[in-house]
């Protein structure tokens, strides 16, 4: 069972790896509203990026996603639904902040 | 993987087809789910972005939202995807009495995580900060109402399947199943990201 011992050492780096990041990733913005030591823009750009990369390291170490292992279909799937959700929130976003321009709100 | 090409694979034991197949499209079939319910917290979040500032002259999320109490349900989630983690790791090499604990640990550290919630709620609600206060707060419960929603279905199967992997054991059909579970407790994280990232730390800010 050498195989499977390797398989699930291999697993193990990658959860625990994925949580080390996860815990910088949340500790950062966290922090950073704690103390507020920035203006407000910057610490919102902050938290935006810190965001962003969370999620990516939880589908790369949780949820095993890579570009060679996982199946066509699943990540075809997943590109489908990032258009989708760009054009839906992208859209409302353009429509209500529009809308409220002209309302001079 | 179509329908037919799944046939053909099959052959002339199509009524008996190969297993691994099976739980492939299994998978796939949950990961569209997933995708699905992702454009729902899309389109959640985006409607919460623009109902955010309108407080209708009431409380704001500066004065409602507590940074510890958010910190500490976004560990309890945080700890949760790993502790299943481990969970799956321990299926995988078939020990059964090791992903029993670790399931459990997962469900207690999830029912804290719903109970921090409601506890959040509850005081919101008793502050005369209800859903019905504001816009803002519609959407608020909404978004975060809608998580928390998903975190109680998860607990729910959670516990079928460490009962299913009691009672039947490591199985083929209860091993893909747990994976899906996996999956879903996983992506309930995620959207949990964009939940402290998009309402409490601007809110608080």
């Amino acid at each position: 069972m050498a195989h499977s011992t390797t398989d699930n050492d291999r697993g193990l780096k990658s959860y625990l790896t994925g949580f080390a990041l996860a815990l910088i990733l949340t500790a950062i913005p966290f922090a950073l509203v704690a103390v507020n030591p920035l203006p407000k823009l910057p610490t919102l750009i902050v938290i935006g990026v810190a965001a962003v990369i969370q999620v990516l390291v939880h589908l790369r170490y949780f949820l095993h996603l890579d570009l060679t292992s996982t199946p066509r279909e699943n990540l075809l799937a997943i590109v489908f639904t990032a258009i989708l959700i760009f054009l839906m929130v992208g859209g409302s976003f353009w429509i209500m902040l529009d809308l409220n321009h002209r309302m001079s709100m | 993987m179509t329908a037919d090409a799944f046939v053909a694979a099959g052959g002339p034991n199509a009524d008996e087809p190969a297993m691994p197949d099976v739980y492939a499209q299994r998978a796939f079939g949950f990961w569209l789910y997933l995708m699905s319910d992702a454009i729902i917290f899309s389109l959640l979040f985006a409607t919460y972005a623009v109902m955010a500032r309108n407080n209708a002259g009431g409380p704001t999320g500066h004065t409602l939202f507590s940074l510890p109490n958010a910190f500490g349900e976004t560990l309890l989630l945080l700890l949760s995807s790993i502790t299943f983690g481990f969970a799956t790791l321990a299926m995988k090499s078939g020990e059964r009495a090791r992903m029993l604990s670790w399931l459990l640990v997962t469900f207690v550290l999830g029912l804290a995580f719903v109970g921090l919630e409601i506890r959040e709620f509850h005081g919101l609600v008793q502050a005369g900060a209800g859903p019905d206060r504001s816009g803002f707060l519609s959407a608020f419960f909404t978004l975060v109402g809608t998580h928390g929603l998903h975190v109680s279905f998860g607990l729910i199967w959670i516990l079928i399947m460490a009962s299913q992997v009691m009672v039947k054991g490591l199985t083929a059909p209860v091993t893909s199943r747990c994976l899906r579970l996996g999956l879903f407790w996983h992506f309930l994280d995620i959207v949990w990201v964009g939940i402290f990232s998009v309402v409490y730390l601007p809110g608080i800010l």
